[in-house]
């Protein structure tokens, strides 16, 4: 690890302690939730972000409260590192009244707007012009906030990619476009779907300032998205961010992986995020390994925790099915 | 007697598309993850290493792009078989099929037409929640240019799709996504070919007509069967094509049975439900027993939950009530 860059971000005993925890936490959170898929506790699709973690988990040090997320479908790890209660994110998983979003999501459609986390989309590139749009709300209400917006290398090939980053560039808009760059959407690799390979070539054609980092380092994300939400913050307009990062795991439960080598998820997996952090960690004296088993209980406890109240948390009674379709309009307000 | 074998729907998918490329050297298809990875379904396993990528053909995610892609391939002579992973993200392409694909024919004043089939699945029942799960054929059957279908059977799930090739106009396909484990038997030789119009009567019967199709059909029929155990006789209709609808076979039916219930996975408001309801009052009022009843989805985006899922689409118990509901006017 570079020291330069862990001088730029403080890395504190409190602050690497809390990379860490946040890392394994979604990783305790969604090894979880694929045993509970085999129990058909958790149905539907389920996509793990298992070997991203360091993407969502870096990203999110640069937010404040104020700013707005935007994710994809694939976003336990972006809705607990933006602090989205454990419980209620499992409970949702389950489908209960207790959920995020009532219920009415599961997996790939997680809300919460107290935290600004403006979900879970699982129409591939369909996020990018919802985050526009939020930017421009805040740039037309003069907020000094910004909104960051995850999604694929995939979405890139879609045509709500390139109008998003358009309007975007054009209108100056206080977004940050950070593209988590897994190499496959779906079965299909980046060399199969895409003319240009460099996606910050996509980006730069719209004159946005773009450029890329490893993301199975967590400091590296870190930094670069700090640097990149400043020039935000700063008024220069869109920054965009791309993350080269990998996905352990199938696309989804239903996928067979026929499309890509053992071997080559194997060379990822020694890349492993967590392990490169932790290792660090020891090898610093920052943290000891008697400090990280302790962390590494507390999370267990608070994922089992979790478990426990999405199993004793209410259904939504059948007679609400149509409850939050549109919006009550209170009497007063209509004289 | 007819050789009889074994199949599940996604095989009779599989196959068809197999023949129809074997047949002629101009059909291919193209969409999102057929190749390497199988179909999203998995109804073109195998096929890549047959064919070879020229023919199965990944796309990137595109869907207008590749939609409309298909559309100029047939332009030029080919027959594309677009593959859309399901009919929420045809939405993305719903420009191209509906401004382009099925208004070319007319706005060319006839210079130009359109061999196209575009294949999608729908409908709920997997827990996939409100971006996966809708059943949105009716607004592909609202419009002039294009023919819709939905196999519901194996037979059809093999026939549909050579006859749909043949066709010199767009048609698009719909296959409900809890089709394709089915299993039963289809004819082992000969021309499996089958029309895409004309509705069927699944099952014959004198006292309520259940008109459905696609995914609905198994628990049209299964609600029938439970009937007749109450000694009412229901006649199933399967409509195969939502557009053109087979009005002769509905209002025939509706002559003879004096009450119809119909079965659409779509929402209520605009369904192609309210649409057969309308042709029967205008074709076969005064034979009707009974006001038509509907069972469609609630007015509510497909939830996640099993039970809400559940609750919000068509199920056996509410086609009984419906049913039992008309007969006892
Ligand atoms: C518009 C649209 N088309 C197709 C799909 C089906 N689909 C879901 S995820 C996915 C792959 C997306 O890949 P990428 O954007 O790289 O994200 P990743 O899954 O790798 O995180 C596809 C094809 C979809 N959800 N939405
Ligand atoms: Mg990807």
């Amino acid at each position: 690890m570079n020291p330069s860059i862990s001088e730029k971000i403080h890395l504190t005993k409190e602050h690497c302690t809390e990379l860490l925890r946040m890392m394994m936490l979604i990783r305790r959170f969604e090894e979880r939730c694929a045993e509970l898929y085999g129990e058909q506790k958790i149905r539907g699709f389920l996509h793990l972000y298992i070997g991203e973690e360091a993407n969502a988990v870096g990203v999110m040090q640069a937010l404040t409260p104020e700013d707005a997320v935007v994710a994809t479908y694939r976003e336990h790890g972006h809705a607990l590192a933006r602090g989205l209660p454990l419980p209620e994110v499992m409970a949702e998983m389950y489908g209960k009244a207790t959920g995020s979003s009532r219920g009415r999501g599961g997996s790939m459609h997680i809300f919460n707007a107290e935290r600004r986390f403006y979900g879970g989309n699982a129409i591939v590139g369909g996020g990018l012009p919802l985050a526009v749009g939020l930017a421009l709300a805040d740039k037309m209400n003069g907020r000094p906030r910004i909104t960051c917006c995850f999604f694929g290398e995939g979405a890139a090939a879609e045509g709500e990619f390139h109008e998003s980053m358009n309007l975007a560039a054009l209108w100056k808009l206080p977004v940050l476009f950070v593209c988590e760059n897994n190499l496959y959407a779906m079965g299909t690799s980046l060399e199969r779907s895409e003319s240009e390979t460099d996606i910050c070539q996509h980006a730069k054609s719209y004159r946005i300032a773009a450029g890329s980092v490893d993301g199975m380092d967590v400091v590296a994300v870190e930094v670069a998205a700090r640097r990149a939400v400043q020039a935000v913050r700063d008024g220069n307009g869109p920054q965009f961010l791309e993350t080269q990062t990998y996905r352990f795991r199938a696309h989804s439960m239903f996928d067979p992986e026929l499309y890509r080598d053992k071997a080559e998820v194997e060379k990822w997996k020694e890349r492993c995020p967590i392990k490169r952090f932790r290792e660090w960690i020891l090898a610093t004296g920052t943290l000891h390994e008697s400090e990280i088993a302790a962390i590494e209980i507390a999370i267990a406890d608070e994922v089992e925790n979790a478990v426990k109240f999405a199993e004793s948390s209410p259904w939504e009674p059948e007679a609400d099915l149509t409850r939050d379709v549109l919006t009550p309009i209170k009497r007063s307000a209509l004289t | 007697m007819s050789v009889l074998r074994k199949v599940t729907y996604r095989d009779a998918v599989r196959e068809a598309i197999q023949d129809a490329m074997h047949r002629d050297a101009s059909v291919f298809l193209m969409g999102e993850d057929v190749g390497r990875y199988g179909g999203a379904y998995g109804c073109s396993k195998g096929l890549l290493a047959e064919f070879g990528e020229d023919r199965i053909r990944d796309t990137p995610l595109a869907e207008a792009g590749f939609t409309g892609a298909g559309i100029g391939a047939a332009l030029g002579g080919m027959r594309p078989i677009v593959e859309i992973m399901t009919v929420n993200f045809s939405l993305l392409a719903l420009d191209q099929i509906v401004n382009t694909a099925a208004a070319i024919r007319h706005m060319s004043g006839g210079q130009f037409s359109v061999p196209l089939v575009i294949r999608m699945a729908t409908g709920a029942g997997r827990q996939l929640a409100a971006q996966h799960s809708h059943s949105l054929e009716n607004w592909y059957a609202h419009v002039p240019g294009i023919k819709v279908v939905a196999p519901a059977t194996l037979a059809d799930a093999r026939g549909m799709l050579w006859t749909a090739l043949q066709d010199p106009d767009p048609v698009v396909m719909f296959e409900h996504a809890m089709l394709y484990n089915d299993e039963g038997e289809i004819a082992a030789e000969g021309d499996l070919s089958m029309p895409i119009e004309g509705a069927a009567i699944r099952r014959p019967g004198t006292d309520c007509s259940i008109i459905t199709y696609g995914g609905s059909l198994k628990k049209a029929l299964a609600a029938a069967a439970e009937l007749a155990g109450e000694n009412f006789n229901c006649e199933v209709i399967d409509l195969r094509a939502l557009r053109p609808l087979d009005g002769k076979t509905i209002l025939a039916s509706v002559e003879k049975t004096h009450r119809a219930v119909i079965v659409d996975e779509g929402w209520r408001t605009g369904s192609l439900a309210a649409e057969i309801s309308a042709l029967i009052m205008e074709g076969a009022f005064f034979a009707l027993d009974a006001p038509v009843a509907r069972v469609c989805s609630a007015e509510v985006p497909i939830p996640y939950a099993r039970h809400l899922e559940i609750s919000a689409t068509p199920q056996v118990a509410g086609i009984i009530t419906a049913v039992r509901g008309v007969l006892r006017r």
